[in-house]
């Protein structure tokens, strides 16, 4: 009884060794809706394509997973879909490959914000004002945003600093590309607070993504902040008729990272090499709406999509993208003052 | 011999209890504490530094020695990766560090030109103030004092004098006050609503009792954040409250009641009432109706019954329920993190926020002692008032 247990566990042991040393592509994304679609246009055909099986997993992000599995040694995550903000620690880490831009088409190929030592932009997405253009007939602007006489009611913001202090600027007419070096002065921190006083008692603050449309749906606020995602798929799902303003929206971009030790590199890069192609990552836009990263993922695409893309040339040159850097250093202490200011 | 054995039995048997509540209840929130009174990041990578740095006075610049000792330090913490954890906690004490010390560190490990004091220095200029090595200070040292003053609004210089944080961004006393003027007032709500609820089921007639029973019972059958969300379908500008007032034309518009100070106290009265309810009606039942009766036969009006027999007699629940309404209250987190405004987030609200959003876990545990640490205070204070003894008759 006893061999036989032992036998058991040896051969098991084997089994895993096995598949550790020889196993499929293993690929890491945020699940939901969002894989589906991921699958659909990329997993599947790839796989097809290829003859090559790809392992799915999924995770809700954090350094911290990456670090532990980084030190485990025995890699068994290939490609992750990371964060910008994970892509910053983990590659200042030396938790990810260096990428060798040459195998995945060159750094040419994509638009020039998503192409990182570590990481390939795989997906672009805003953070936007949106409005019910059922109830407001108006094309708003961050200044409306903060327009209360001409444009009555409430607005929802996100609870937090973040984003919220360069709005309250971009409001105040700080020119995009000047926002950030701004808010690295006292000075600028001060005019965004200031800004933000003139509306306060007309915010309403959400927490979840899912909260924005919710709110302009039941008339709970005149406009609010919200993910472009959550704002299209309303519209698609729920017939809604919200509107999104793209001009100084804020984007942040998702990228594929391949985890350090990884086995699997080349196929990772075959894999890299297969989605890069703009007309696959165009043919993401209907099923989830976040923008593709390859130049002239945009291209040929029909209106009614482009005017929803992130990536759409119209819509991104008149976005700003999020600084990650400038946040990490920064969060603590202005997230103590948004409190602060948040309480009085 | 045989009751000894029957004595070791029992602890036996008691023992994974004990174990499961040691591991799962008792070592966490050990844990927690310790991490508001400990600093584990720098040390492990600038013990070095942290050496030399012992004997600084603070006021000036330190030697070249400690300038030596951050080169290595910075080097060798970068190799170990040890470094960004570090400099993630110097962040949260002096912003903008995190930049300083990883950018530092990549140029070193690049190879150390000349003196290391003139490398770090030609790194980047914040290693010429005082401050920025008053903070390898302020987070290199256990126990430390650093996340509970922080937790007060106060901080230490690099010279060790204790100051208020600057005026914006003083925040934890105003919460801390907050928090117990929020319980407070919901103690008050549930016991006004909650006293003549509770004499009614002792005075009604049995079947009525059942179905009253049942009404206080049912929010203990629905989970918390049910109830809350319940509550934000109810109070929602388009939600059934507001249709209810503007179709009764008590309104003409939609009341703003949503992520306010009323809905807050709305849902949390509504959660906790049973707690206040149960034991008022636990001690009421056993007070003898023949006693008021008595009362009356010997003269004393309805009002003197109230206020001389009925009253005294209930006020070991109205301490029990008062104590357990109102400790419950000051922890609460879901309710006004869901439908309450910027202005109505208690003490929970920012432990769990440095927890999960700025990762600052040392001032999340320091919260988190100021909080236990209160709760304690008020149990005690209680203790020495109403006497404890009491409500345990309750």
């Amino acid at each position: 009884m006893r061999r036989t247990f032992i036998f058991a566990v040896a051969v098991i042991g084997l089994a895993v060794a096995e598949v550790a040393t020889a196993r499929d592509l293993t690929i890491v994304s945020w699940g939901g809706a969002y894989q589906d679609a991921q699958r659909q246009v990329y997993f599947q055909p790839f796989m097809q394509v290829t003859g090559l099986r790809i392992v799915e997993d999924t995770w809700d992000g954090g350094i911290g997973v990456l670090r532990t599995r980084a030190q485990a040694g025995n890699q068994t995550w290939d490609l992750v879909q990371v964060e910008s903000e994970e892509l910053l620690i983990g590659c200042d880490e030396g938790l990810f490959e260096k990428i060798d831009w040459a195998r995945i088409g060159g750094k040419e190929h994509y638009i020039p914000q998503a192409v990182h030592e570590c990481g390939v932009g795989a997906i672009l997405y805003n953070v936007v004002l949106a409005w019910d253009r059922n109830r407001l007939q108006a094309i708003p602007t961050w200044a409306d945003f903060f327009d209360v006489q001409r444009f009555p009611g409430k607005r929802g913001m996100r609870r937090g600093v973040k984003l919220t202090l360069e709005i309250a600027l971009l409001a105040d007419g700080v020119p995009r590309d000047q926002v950030y070096a701004l808010l690295r002065t006292e000075a600028g921190v001060e005019r965004a607070f200031r800004k933000l006083d003139t509306i306060k008692p007309h915010i309403v603050w959400w927490q979840a993504g899912a909260q924005p449309p919710q709110m302009l749906g039941a008339g709970e606020v005149t406009m609010t902040t919200a993910y472009n995602g959550r704002i299209t798929n309303a519209n698609r799902a729920e017939g809604r008729n919200f509107g999104i303003q793209w001009r100084d929206s804020l984007f942040t971009i998702d990228s594929w990272v391949i985890m350090r030790g990884s086995p699997n590199r080349d196929v990772a890069y075959r894999f890299l090499d297969f989605v890069k192609d703009p007309r696959r990552q165009a043919s993401l836009l209907p099923l989830i709406p976040y923008g593709g990263t390859a130049r002239g993922a945009n291209e040929g695409l029909a209106a009614d999509l482009l005017a929803v893309s992130p990536s759409n040339p119209d819509n991104l040159n008149v976005s700003l993208m999020i600084d990650d850097a400038f946040w990490m250093d920064h969060l603590d202490r202005l997230s103590q003052r948004f409190n602060a200011w948040l309480a009085r | 011999m045989g009751r000894a054995r029957a004595q070791v039995e029992a602890a036996l048997l008691l023992a994974p209890l004990l174990l499961f509540i040691a591991l799962t209840f008792a070592a966490p929130i050990a844990v927690i504490l310790w991490r508001g009174v400990s600093d584990t990041e720098v040390p492990r990578a600038f013990p070095r530094t942290l050496a030399v740095l012992a004997d600084w006075k603070g006021r000036n610049l330190p030697g070249d020695e400690a300038f030596a000792a951050l080169a290595e330090d910075l080097v060798a913490a970068r190799a170990a990766g040890t470094l960004n954890a570090a400099a993630g906690r110097l962040n949260s004490d002096t912003p903008g560090l995190r930049t300083v010390v990883l950018a530092t560190a990549r140029r070193l490990a690049r190879g150390v030109e000349g003196s290391p004091r003139a490398a770090i220095l030609a790194a980047d200029p914040a290693w010429g103030e005082v401050e920025t090595w008053g903070a390898f200070r302020r987070a290199g040292a256990t126990p430390t004092d650093t996340h509970l003053l922080a937790a007060l609004d106060l901080r230490r210089s690099a010279d060790g004098t204790i100051t208020a944080v600057p005026e914006e961004r003083r925040l934890f006393r105003a919460v801390a006050l907050r928090t117990v003027w929020i319980g407070f007032l919901v103690t008050l709500l549930c016991l006004v609503l909650g006293y003549p609820l509770a004499a009614a089921l002792v005075f009604v007639p049995r079947r009525l009792f059942g179905l009253l029973l049942f009404a206080v019972l049912l929010p203990f059958w629905t989970s918390l954040i049910v109830r809350t969300a319940a509550w934000m379908v109810l109070l929602a500008r388009e939600g059934t409250v507001n249709q209810a007032f503007l179709a009764l034309g008590l309104v003409v518009e939609p009341v703003q009641m949503l992520f306010t100070r009323t809905a807050v106290l709305i849902a949390m009265v509504h959660i906790l009432l049973p707690f206040m309810v149960l034991p008022l009606y636990a001690v009421m039942r056993q007070i003898p109706r023949a006693q008021l009766r008595a009362a009356a036969s010997l003269g004393a009006g309805p009002v003197a019954q109230l206020v001389r027999v009925w009253l005294p007699q209930t006020l070991p629940g109205v301490g029990a329920g008062v104590l357990m309404v109102f400790i419950q209250a000051i922890g609460f987190y879901v309710t006004p993190a869901l439908i309450g405004g910027g202005a109505d987030q208690m003490l929970p609200y920012f432990i769990g926020f440095h927890a999960t959003q700025t990762g600052n876990w040392g001032l999340a545990a320091a919260l988190s002692i100021l909080l236990l640490v209160g709760t304690l205070l008020i149990l005690a204070l209680f203790g020495r008032f109403l006497g404890l003894a009491q409500l345990r008759a309750a």
